[in-house]
């Protein structure tokens, strides 16, 4: 026993860096869990503060451009307004509320930190457990997808940026409804790659890429992107697409976190399946 | 003792402080993020204690985690990076050994042996870092090319702030 002991006192140097990296390590593996919240992560109180610190600044910077995607966006949503639709029917349907049932509510949030330089990407939000927020909440803003919550404080919560490794968005092409895969390859924040189109399906420059129904977290029919550059490489059955991204991740600064009222609705009732695939 | 420790606090907070309000905020063509705080690890005094120095740079990356959400990926790569120093140090120490109580800076060191210092050490942090980030062999070269990159944008930056910082004597705190 005593000999172990001095064992270990002798390498003590190499066994205490071998703790401090499983320790790492067993952090690094926590933050990559999706179902289980980081110990380190910056929603804490005080890198909280730092960040709105720091933004409250680069906001101001940004103030002119952030305005312009504000007033664009409200310019499309008041064409949707009834008053700007001329009524030529003498008969008028109305929706009673027992037929449409509400399934999305939004939360406006403003984006405290931001970043678009690594592979995995993460944004900081204002809103948190207080206000409703929850993990695996979908965020998306005027212009396109932002990417889905990851943990969330009582006033703040972080976002999983779509500027991450492990990101993968189903997406549908808007003419003929073929789904495919979205997934960012590291290379360019404006650039994303779609997976799983087959050869044969005609895809041309300018078609539109938006989000498909089989998601619980995003709405359906949000913009993700326009194709930029198509080509196939021999080997498999599937078209390289480079999509160009409608979201500017560099200029985010005010976005929506989708709330899903029928979420736990649609997941207890695929729960029981997933054994089976 | 405690001028020297609150010497080594304060040096802290101005790094992290740097890293954390500047540079992890530089949003430029997707290659550039350089990491200057592993420069606090690489300044400690010569002679500190091993276990000491081990634990010095899991809080450092620690802290630098927080504000990045990485996980711990900071901290796995600037603890390696400090279990080497001592042996790095060996190896490149000068012919008389170093001096008690030297200070690790190019004016007393020379230039040579500071940027040869500061390139092992760096070029090994950044490379386990961006391979930790990515985590996958597929992006073998590009992960490689990006911590070269990011080592010598790194190095360029540590050797402009010493010759800034460090030369004259009323800012000799500052980075020590």
């Amino acid at each position: 026993m005593r000999n172990l002991f001095l064992l270990l006192w002798k390498y003590n140097f190499f066994i205490l860096f071998l703790l401090l990296e499983t320790f790492c390590g067993y952090l690094i593996f926590q933050n990559n869990n999706f179902h289980r919240s980081s110990f380190v992560n910056s929603t804490n109180a005080l890198s909280t503060r730092i960040n709105s610190f720091v933004n409250n600044i680069t906001d101001y910077i940004d103030l002119r451009s952030t305005n312009e995607a504000l007033s664009r966006e409200n310019a499309a949503l008041k064409m949707l307004l009834p008053d700007v639709f001329y009524i030529d029917s003498a008969l008028q349907k109305i929706n009673k509320d027992t037929v449409l049932k509400q399934q999305y509510s939004f939360i406006a949030a403003k984006v405290i930190n931001n970043t678009i330089n690594r592979r995995n990407n993460y944004l900081t939000l204002d809103k948190g457990l207080l206000l409703g927020v929850k993990p695996e909440m979908g965020v998306i803003c005027g212009e396109g997808i932002v990417g889905i919550v990851k943990d969330v404080s009582d006033h703040y919560c972080s976002v999983m940026s779509f500027l991450h490794k492990d990101s993968r968005i189903t997406a549908r092409m808007k003419k003929n409804n073929f789904i495919g895969s979205l997934v960012w390859d590291g290379y360019d924040e404006t650039h994303a790659s779609l997976k799983d189109i087959a050869k044969h399906v005609v895809v041309i420059k300018g078609d539109t890429i938006i989000t498909s129904s089989y998601s619980s977290i995003f709405p359906e029919g949000v913009m993700l992107g326009i194709v930029d550059e198509v080509s196939s490489s021999g080997g498999n059955n599937f078209q390289d697409i480079r999509i160009k991204l409608s979201t500017s991740f560099g200029k985010l600064s005010y976005v929506y976190i989708v709330n899903n009222l029928l979420k736990d609705e649609q997941r207890a009732l695929e729960e029981p399946l997933k054994n089976d695939r | 003792m405690i001028v020297k420790i609150l010497k080594e606090l304060f040096r802290f907070i101005f790094i992290i402080g740097i890293q954390v309000l500047f540079l992890n905020h530089i949003q430029w063509n997707g290659y550039v993020n350089p990491y200057v705080y592993v420069l606090f690890v690489l300044l400690l005094p010569v002679e500190i204690p091993n276990l000491i120095l081990l634990l010095i740079a899991l809080l450092t990356g620690l802290t630098i985690d927080m504000f990045g959400n990485s996980g711990g990926i900071h901290a796995a790569a600037t603890v390696f990076m400090a279990f080497l120093r001592p042996g790095v140090l060996k190896l490149i120490a000068p012919r008389d050994g170093y001096e008690t109580e030297a200070r690790l800076s190019p004016q007393v060191m020379g230039f040579t042996w500071f940027l040869s210092y500061l390139f092992i050490m760096v070029f090994i942090h950044h490379l386990l870092y961006f391979y930790l980030e990515v985590f996958r062999l597929s992006e073998f070269f590009i992960t490689f090319f990006k911590s070269f990159i990011n080592s010598l944008i790194t190095i360029t930056i540590i050797v402009l702030g010493e010759y800034l910082f460090g030369q004259s004597k009323g800012n000799e705190r500052f980075i020590k």
